[in-house]
């Protein structure tokens, strides 16, 4: 079953958080919706899980129209960034709270939802843990009792809000990992909100930028780092540097620097987009932007400069023949991107 | 820590801390029931047996049994509106819920004479329906539920908002209905919040006196509360019946405090638990 967002749009007083969205999910797919705060990702998912009714729009999952049903006939999955366990219950009682509130006529028995939290115990590696109240449990593992609680209700769709948001690095890595497998496992299309670039390139198999309520682009890990739409997903999901410049007769020019542009680039004022791996450093005298090597970092058979271009910082290699380099040097990117100022 | 000698300084805090709790809590007390046991238990006994110190503890106990679950029900969805919600007149619900404390009880109870009264807005309609309401239980119980009205509200507002509404969103999510949320997971969560409300509420619904005494008329054996009942007694001279209603009322205190300070330690306990969340 696939979902198919269509131009939603949903306003808060008079601030738009979402602007006109369309998006479409496979069947199986993960998607990571990812976004600087305030940028609608969360009142996105918040209108898939019922939670929020957008002003106009469509959301459909396979072929049903969602909004016309309210959040508990949905039977989509949501995990909270703060878990949102129940506090007075037991880590068992959470994970069969979904089946327990079914009406009688399609609830299971006593011993099959004992049998389905004991799998679900098993699945998020917690076996043994049901009796625990969530105080006496770490963060990574209150959020894995709260995907569990989520998978209970067999949802169609599972939605995740910063899951890791509220976690230290480590564990974030290693839940990670532990996220795909599941989703790997289960089969079920996945949204996944974040504002941590890393995460988001890293997990999901296609990423969705959101910029002001609008879609920036959407695209695999792959194309967003390599093709970035804009300056502005350019900018969040890699460390690299961004200069104005112009483009005139063929000619890009920026900081001073001339060099031809490329064929397809347009005449006006550009934004020039590189990254510090695209880059090299030169000497003083060679054709390229002029910029200051602030400090030089060795580590093992290689040293990074760390140069300040346009004021703007950037790292990149320093090769082993410019090791003596001075305070002055000049950086050409061999690849760049052009989008308009 | 074990084995440190107070300092002077400390001790001598203490020990002025300890007199002046002594002489305006503990001897006062004692004084109560001194006064109440002069003539022997005899006449204790006998001054709590007469008809209407018996029929002032029945209509306490009746007020408060009116009184406290209706406050309780309203602190109740008070503070779910308040703390789970967002909506115009919020802060204006607070205030009217807190204003009960910042007037005097006296003012409380003559509202009611100025609504309800023979010569109030609503007298003469109600004069002829045949309803009494001033000088008559019903002000008694409405005067009362007016003075006690914040208690549990105010108790559970700041709980039910540091507990946010992120579980109750995530039962919905999970496909419980508003009621299973509620009983199931709303209620839970405060339930030690409420019960210590509910026996704060409980205790000044038994003790008010400024604005039941404006409205009950002192009628004996029929609209005279406990409180009110001491007053009677001591301005006719009968010192050892008003002391000893006033044990009744006393020991009242006493045991909603030992209910109180346990479960004090029991809420901290709670409360604590859900920080570490």
């Amino acid at each position: 079953m696939s979902l198919v967002i269509e131009n939603v749009a949903k306003t808060f007083g008079d601030h738009a958080a979402l602007d006109g969205v369309s998006l479409e999910a496979r069947q199986g797919e993960f998607l990571a919706l990812l976004g600087p705060s305030g940028s609608g990702k969360t009142t996105l998912l918040r209108v898939l899980a019922g939670l929020e009714r957008p002003d106009q729009g469509t959301v459909r999952f396979g072929g049903e129209d969602l909004l016309t049903m309210d959040a508990r006939a949905r039977r989509i999955g949501m995990v909270f960034q703060h878990y949102a366990l129940f506090r007075h219950m037991s880590v068992a009682q959470n994970i069969a709270f979904g089946l327990e509130v079914r009406p009688a006529s399609t609830r299971p028995s006593r011993t099959q939802i004992s049998a389905r939290v004991e799998s679900l115990l098993a699945l998020v590696q917690l076996e043994g843990l049901g009796g625990r109240y969530p105080a006496q449990l770490s963060g990574g593992q209150r959020q894995r009792v709260a995907l569990a609680r989520a998978l209970a209700i067999e949802p169609r769709m599972l939605l995740l809000d910063e899951p890791f948001g509220a976690l230290d690095a480590k564990v974030r890595r290693d839940l990670r990992g532990w996220l795909r497998r599941i989703h790997d496992e289960t089969g079920l299309t996945t949204i996944f909100v974040t504002h941590d670039q890393e995460e988001a390139l890293d997990l999901a198999d296609r990423v969705a930028i959101l910029r002001n309520g609008r879609l920036e682009q959407v695209d695999t890990p792959q194309r967003i780092y390599e093709a970035p739409a804009s300056a502005f997903v350019f900018d969040f999901v890699g460390e690299g540097v961004q200069l104005p410049g112009d483009v005139a007769d063929g000619m890009l020019i920026v900081e001073g620097w001339r060099t031809p542009a490329p064929a397809d680039a347009a005449p006006g004022p550009v934004m020039m987009s590189f990254r510090g791996v695209d880059t090299d450093l030169l000497p003083p005298h060679a054709e390229g932007l002029p910029a200051r090597k602030i400090s030089v970092l060795q580590r093992g058979g290689s040293s990074r400069a760390t140069c300040e271009v346009g004021g703007r910082t950037l790292v990149l290699e320093v090769p082993q023949s410019l090791a003596g380099l001075g305070f002055e040097v000049r950086v050409a990117p061999r690849t760049y991107l052009l989008h308009p100022r | 820590m074990t084995g440190r000698r107070p300092s002077p300084g400390s001790l001598a805090l203490i020990t002025g801390a300890l007199v002046v709790l002594g002489l305006i809590v503990v001897l006062p007390l004692i004084m109560v029931f001194h006064e109440a046991f002069r003539l022997g238990a005899g006449a204790y006994i006998a001054a709590l047996k007469e008809p209407d110190a018996w029929a002032a503890m029945h209509l306490t106990m009746l007020v408060a049994a009116i009184a406290v679950p209706l406050n309780a029900v309203f602190g109740l969805a008070a503070a779910w509106a308040i703390a789970k919600f967002e909506f115009r007149g919020r802060s204006l619900l607070i205030t009217l819920i807190d204003l009960p404390f910042s007037i005097s009880p006296v003012v409380s109870g003559l509202v009611w004479v100025l609504l309800f009264g023979a010569n109030g807005w609503f007298g003469p309609l109600l004069q002829d329906l045949g309803i009494r309401v001033i000088f008559n239980i019903t002000g008694v119980v409405l005067a009362t539920v007016l003075v006690t009205l914040p208690f549990v509200a105010r108790e559970l507002i700041p709980l039910m908002e540091q507990q946010g509404a992120d579980e109750e969103t995530a039962a919905i999510t999970l496909g419980a209905g508003p009621w299973t949320t509620f009983f199931r997971v709303t209620l839970p969560n405060v339930k030690w919040g409420l019960l210590y409300g509910v026996l704060l509420c409980n205790a000044r619904a038994m003790g008010e006196f400024g604005a039941v005494s404006v409205v009950s008329g002192h009628i004996r054996g029929l609209t005279n509360t406990l409180p009110l009942h001491v007053e009677i007694l001591y301005n006719e001279y009968d010192f050892v019946g008003a002391f000893a209603v006033a044990t009744v009322l006393a020991g009242l205190a006493l045991v909603t405090l030992g209910l109180k300070s346990a479960l004090e330690w029991r809420h901290a306990g709670e409360l604590a638990a859900s920080r570490r969340h």
